[in-house]
């Protein structure tokens, strides 16, 4: 803020920021409202717009995937089986379990192809805006995992007996268990959650950032300073071509490590043992 | 309210941006109402027609699979089947090869002692024939031999031995010696 401040007084570049993340609400404001000290604007803004396209496009492509149950499947019934069989046996069964994951299923087919096309909206063009860099987004979503997992467990083992089982590691005795307990609970209970979440949001969040970086800077080099600068805007550029495919990349394995989590945070509160 | 609106905005341009760990309220329930939805959609119309596509496709796979051993246990007792056969058709044909060899050895040595009896039995019919017919012409030439005899002897004596007793005689005389070895001294 000191910097953009400072840039600013000078007339020179502005580099982007979180303000770029606060998109103002799509034909106007509706209000505001005060929270956490800040003021929010009330109305549709365009991550809002994405998130309800998402979850149309994802439950429209598999249930058009999954509708006919051929038994020789046609493309878009093999594309969508090879990723349901994806999620559904390497994050599912082979995580959870083959005795408890089935139920599972569902949840996490739904919840790694809504966060994957949700991250992909980084990247397709026009679009351009990571859904999930709106951390309110994502602390639904990792709360929602955080219910599950604790609300199966203490569903198997019972209220105490699930306690129990996160917070006092198996066969350990004696005076250790007054620093281990604490520290169990702190991190199976009370952390996981939110290393959840902000590892989800600060990737899109931070990539996206990145991105812009590269572009209003190459712009900025390009068009305002030019002469040798305007070659390191051109290089600036072809970063950000590169980067766009590491974002890539990047947004895939979000949604992957998020689902896999999740997958093991119901695995480790369903299993019997540590 | 439209000049908070307005100083809002002059704020955030200036820099006075909101913390982007800090949640917009509205984002929360809207994505958990969004995800809900979804998660009701997949879990009702996705995940059943996935899970029955699998289930009937490792059926009809199954189904399949037993009905090939079927197939192939069955192709295999019908090759054992006919393998019997063909052996079984070998045997009898060497069988009846034997046999028949056995008959034609038989048939040949029947023939062959058919033959010689046949052989036998016309020889010895040629045999008698000749006997006979020598016979035959031994009487006819004893009785030509006679008459030309005695005309030659009539002839030459000048007499007629037309006294038939008394020709007989001398030629049966005649003969007699003859076949004795002794030419009658006459």
């Amino acid at each position: 803020m000191i910097l953009r401040a400072a840039s600013g007084e000078e007339g020179g570049f502005t580099p982007p920021g979180p303000a770029e993340f606060d998109l103002p609400p799509i034909g106007g404001s509706l209000g505001s409202f005060d929270a956490f000290g800040q003021t929010f604007e009330i109305g549709v803004t365009k991550p809002m717009i994405q998130l309800v396209l998402v979850a149309l496009l994802v439950f429209g492509l598999f249930f058009a995937a999954s509708r006919k149950q051929a038994m020789v499947p046609g493309k878009l019934q093999f594309v969508g089986e090879e990723a349901y069989g994806f999620v559904r046996n390497s994050l599912g069964r082979d995580i959870i379990g083959s005795r408890d994951f089935q139920r599972f299923v569902p949840y996490l087919f739904a919840l790694f192809f809504f966060v994957l096309f949700n991250n992909l909206m980084a990247t397709i063009p026009v679009i351009q805006f990571p859904t999930f860099s709106r951390s309110g987004m994502v602390y639904a979503l990792a709360a929602l995992t955080w219910i599950v997992y604790n609300a199966v467990g203490i569903q198997r083992h019972g209220f105490v007996g699930y306690f129990k089982h996160q917070s006092v590691p198996h066969g350990v005795k004696g005076p250790i268990l007054l620093l281990l307990v604490p520290l169990e609970f702190l991190s199976n209970i009370l952390v996981r959650p939110v290393t959840l979440a902000l590892r989800l949001f600060a990737n899109m969040f931070a990539g996206h950032l990145l991105l812009i970086l590269f572009a209003l800077g190459g712009e900025y080099l390009v068009l305002e300073m030019g002469g040798a600068y305007a070659a390191v805007g051109v290089l600036a550029w072809i970063l950000f071509i590169l980067v766009a495919f590491l974002e890539l990349l990047i947004q895939f394995l979000q949604a992957y490590v998020f689902v896999l989590l999740t997958a093991m945070y119901i695995g480790s509160a369903l299993a019997d043992e540590h | 309210m439209d000049a908070l609106t307005a100083q809002t905005q002059v704020m955030a341009a200036a820099g006075e941006e909101l913390n982007p760990l800090l949640p917009h309220l509205i984002e929360i329930p809207l994505a958990l109402i969004v995800f809900g939805i979804l998660l009701f959609g997949v879990k009702k119309y996705v995940v059943p027609n996935f899970e029955a596509t699998y289930n009937a496709r490792t059926k009809a796979i199954e189904g399949g699979l037993a009905a090939a051993e079927t197939k192939q246990a069955e192709a295999d007792a019908k090759l054992a089947e006919l393998e019997q056969q063909l052996a079984d058709a070998r045997h009898e044909a060497a069988r009846i090869r034997e046999e028949a060899r056995e008959q034609g050895a038989t048939i040949i040595a029947e023939m062959r002692e058919q033959a010689q009896t046949e052989a036998a039995r016309i020889v010895e019919h040629g045999k008698t024939q000749i006997e006979a017919e020598r016979q035959q012409a031994v009487t006819s030439l004893r009785a030509e031999v006679g008459t030309l005899a005695t005309t030659l002897a009539g002839r030459i004596v000048g007499e007629s031995l037309d006294d038939d007793a008394r020709q007989s005689r001398v030629v049966e005389r005649f003969l007699a010696d003859l076949e004795a070895g002794t030419p009658a001294q006459n």
